[in-house]
């Protein structure tokens, strides 16, 4: 394994990374959105404010990391992929900005009205971002993203594994979201909304593992590369995604929200990594390799770098905010803090 | 070719709006949790209710700021891409490291801010205060990092290239730490201290003007002042420093700011003015001001647009007027902060009616000086993308929906933009009217669903 090598797996990191926290972020929208009206709604998108208040910023850096990775490393598959993938991207900025601003809105909305217009704007696009990131993704694990930016500008991504990959990134992100919010809902003592969350989290992770089953034979049909890739190197982690999702949905079965969530997690990050071991050695599946095209070796250095710097400052930080959105305390509701944080 | 203008301008025209949107943001991403931490820390010493209570509520109106401009520097990450891929493509791991470090300050900034955000009342005073200092360091070095970014742009080292044209011999440290970085990234730090303590300033003034001359306002309104009136001060020097090197680095952007047509020394400074068929008109003529202030010479030598052939020539007049208006506005700040510690020096009322209304003119005046400064540099550096090196229609994007997109962040930004202000102001609101700093948030119609005031006694912030 070569230092491109090396960089190619830094960058894919990041993508792990986002598929689960970003992941677990944006599928918080489904539930937001099908939590039913203002009076029966309220607990879960409480919840659901509570839950992912803290961290949503930080988990939404991953997705960043990624697109800097991949300019620096890789230039030019870079300028291919936002070139003829313009369209999706555009859609995926669009979401993460009416999101994000949305989400913070609405927090602090004066009234009910203006609160169910945010919710629901932060729901709706939380649920069409993950979906153009999945059919972005599936452009370029199809082989449809040329590296000279000659890709078309609609059929490149509107192929059968970017619908795929745009369906799964949905159904995957809905089921992570479902189980981290069944645990966080019965950490803060709500039970009933633990236990509701964890029926429909059930029924979310049997959808996903039909659709993953349904996609295997697409993938089959549409992007051999990727297949073969699969059926190879990639079939342990395929495994043990099916078994880690199996797993989960049998301790939400018996309401063990916190295990559950942790099978979610690792079906989750073995099926991302499956593609990406998949897929290997191409960056552009069919297109260019890895070695064809990494930019200078100076550059990949700095980045090796920038990751090691970035593991002693930002990862201890990181698991500290983990850490504490996990703890006991922040689990409530946030204290009337006037005297406390004075000292008295 | 119409297409490829048509493209050029409207890829121009949206990451100008992104950029002169997200620039306002990332003020206050980098100044604000200097001032709130000054509050705060004055609340935990000295007991003091009246800071904690506004560095409470400052907090709340980051979470809605940092908020916006986080996901709207998301945007520029994609524009990158999406825009420039000319550039991207071929210059992306000469530049790259800069983009990384920054990514990097980032993340230690996003998640510093949701533990500060959410940590009132859940960690020890002490840490609680602390978690403000990795805040306040990765806002200076992001700022660092991506002014590095367009000062590599204006100013680029760092690679060969080759008889094909082609890059080769890439030293990504060079291109970081190239000649205009230092100058530019202090005038950056040093104007979202401006801004972001200006308007801070502002709506605190704005409201003792309406009457409400109580503690709180004057509190609010004195550690924002002190914070942008010191900026204030400073700057000139600062930009001064930075104008000096453009003679050698940039002289063609020197030319178009000084609306000189031909090389010469002892040029004047033309106030104001525009250039029409090479010949200034309307404007007033300093004799040898020009080469004083750009070269610190009375006999420098002000370069002139007529030494470069007349499709590398910025837009001198656009360049002119914006850069004077950032000098204008510039000196008119600083002439309002000495005019406040004048009066204090005094023992006069340091809240006169006047003095407010100037503070609440120097909130307007620190936007348009970061908005044209910024003008200033960008398209001074037109018609290239990287000075010199590679011009921007070389770098733009052939997609043809660039239009369409231009519109989208035009309406989206402008939403935003309109939300946000909504949203901070109804907080506002809320906050004159009830003693409480935690405002719950309306999940149902009725007071029954507002969720965390049913389940407990205090709100769920």
């Amino acid at each position: 394994m070569g230092l491109a090598d090396l960089v190619a797996v830094l960058l894919f990191v990041g993508v792990i990374a986002y598929a689960l926290f970003g992941g677990a972020d944006f599928g918080c929208g489904f539930w937001d959105l099908t939590a039913g009206d203002a009076n029966r709604g309220a607990h879960l998108r409480h919840q659901i404010d509570k839950s992912i208040g803290p961290v949503w910023e930080a988990n939404h850096v991953w997705l960043i990391y990624i697109l800097v990775f991949l300019w620096t490393a890789f230039p030019q598959p870079f300028a291919a992929i936002m070139n003829t993938l313009f369209v999706p991207w555009l859609l995926v900025g669009l979401g993460i900005v009416l999101r994000g601003g949305a989400f913070a809105f609405r927090k602090f909305s004066s009234s009910f009205r203006e609160a169910r217009l945010h919710g629901a704007v932060f729901a709706t696009s939380s649920v069409v971002t993950p979906f153009f990131l999945g059919m972005i993704a599936g452009a370029i694990a199809s082989g449809r993203v040329p590296v000279d930016s000659t890709g078309d500008i609609v059929s490149s991504w509107t192929g059968p594994v970017s619908w795929i990959g745009g369906i799964l990134a949905v159904l995957t992100t809905t089921f992570l979201a479902g189980t981290f919010l069944a645990a966080d809902a019965r950490r803060s003592g709500n039970e009933n909304l633990a236990i509701e969350m964890g029926r429909r989290s059930l029924i979310a992770g049997g959808i996903t593992g039909a659709a993953a089953l349904g996609a295997a034979v697409i993938i089959e049909l549409d992007a051999p590369t990727l297949a073969s890739g699969l059926h190879g190197r990639g079939l342990p982690l395929i495994l043990i995604s099916a078994i880690a999702g199996s797993v989960s949905m049998w301790r939400l079965w018996s309401h063990d929200f916190a295990r559950a969530r942790i099978g979610a997690i690792i079906a989750v990050a073995a099926i991302v990594v499956g593609w990406g071991v998949g897929q290997y050695d191409w960056i552009l599946v069919d297109q260019v390799t890895i070695d064809g095209g990494i930019g200078a070796r100076s550059t990949q250095v700095g980045l090796v770098i920038v990751f090691l710097m970035a593991a002693v400052t930002a990862v201890p930080a990181l698991v500290w905010l983990y850490v504490l959105v996990n703890s006991e305390r922040w689990a409530q509701d946030e204290p009337d803090t006037a005297t406390r944080s004075a000292g008295v | 070719m119409l297409i490829a203008l048509d493209n050029l301008m409207a890829a121009r025209y949206q990451m100008a709006v992104s950029l002169g949107f997200h620039i306002v943001l990332s003020c206050f991403g980098v100044a604000f949790p200097a001032m709130i931490y000054v509050l705060h820390r004055r609340g935990n010493r000295n007991d003091d209710a009246d800071a904690l209570l506004l560095a409470r509520k400052w907090a709340k109106v980051a979470a809605v700021l940092f908020a916006v401009g986080a996901v709207s520097g998301t945007i520029l990450s994609f524009e990158m891409g999406l825009l420039w891929p000319g550039m991207m493509s071929k210059y992306g791991d000469v530049i790259g490291l800069p983009f990384a470090l920054e990514g990097i300050a980032f993340f230690v900034e996003a998640i510093f801010i949701g533990i500060y955000l959410y940590g009132w009342g859940r960690l020890s005073p002490r840490v609680h205060l602390n978690t403000l200092i990795p805040i306040m360091i990765s806002g200076a070095f992001g700022t660092f990092c991506i002014i590095s970014v367009n000062a590599w742009m204006n100013a680029p080292a760092g690679f060969d290239l080759d008889a094909a044209g082609d890059v080769v011999n890439v030293r990504p440290l060079e291109a970081m730490f190239n000649s205009a970085v230092l100058g530019m990234s202090i005038h950056m730090y040093v104007a979202a201290f401006m801004v972001t303590g200006f308007l801070t300033a502002a709506v605190y003034a704005t409201g003792m003007l309406k009457g409400r001359r109580d503690r709180h306002h004057s509190l609010g309104f004195t550690v924002a002042f002190v914070f942008a009136g010191i900026a204030a001060l400073i700057q000139p020097f600062v930009g001064h420093l930075i104008g000096g090197r453009l003679a050698d680095e940039q002289p063609s952007k020197l030319a178009a700011i000084e609306l000189s047509v031909e090389p010469e020394s002892r040029a004047p400074l033309v106030l104001g003015g525009v250039l029409v068929d090479d010949d200034v008109r309307l404007g007033v003529s300093v004799p040898a001001l020009g080469s004083l202030v750009s070269t610190n010479s009375l006999d420098g030598v002000v370069p002139g647009l007529d030494e470069f052939p007349p499709d590398e020539r910025p837009p001198a007049n656009v360049v002119h007027l914006a850069f004077q208006t950032m000098v204008a506005a510039g000196t008119m700040m600083a002439a309002i902060a000495v005019w406040f510690w004048w009066r204090r020096r005094r023992h006069d009322d340091p809240y006169s009616t006047w003095m407010l209304r100037a503070t609440v003119a120097a909130g307007g005046l620190s936007v348009i000086a970061l908005e044209a400064g910024w003008i200033t540099t960008e398209v001074g550096r037109q018609p290239w993308i990287v000075y010199q090196v590679m011009r921007v229609d070389e770098a733009v994007t052939d997609n043809s929906g660039i239009w369409i997109s231009l519109a989208v962040i035009v309406v989206v930004y402008a939403s935003m933009a309109y939300l946000a202000t909504r949203v901070i102001s109804g907080m506002a609101r809320r906050w004159r009217e009830s003693d409480e700093v935690d405002i719950p948030t309306p999940y149902g119609p009725s007071e029954a669903v507002r969720v965390g005031a049913t389940e407990h006694t205090d709100g769920p912030g």
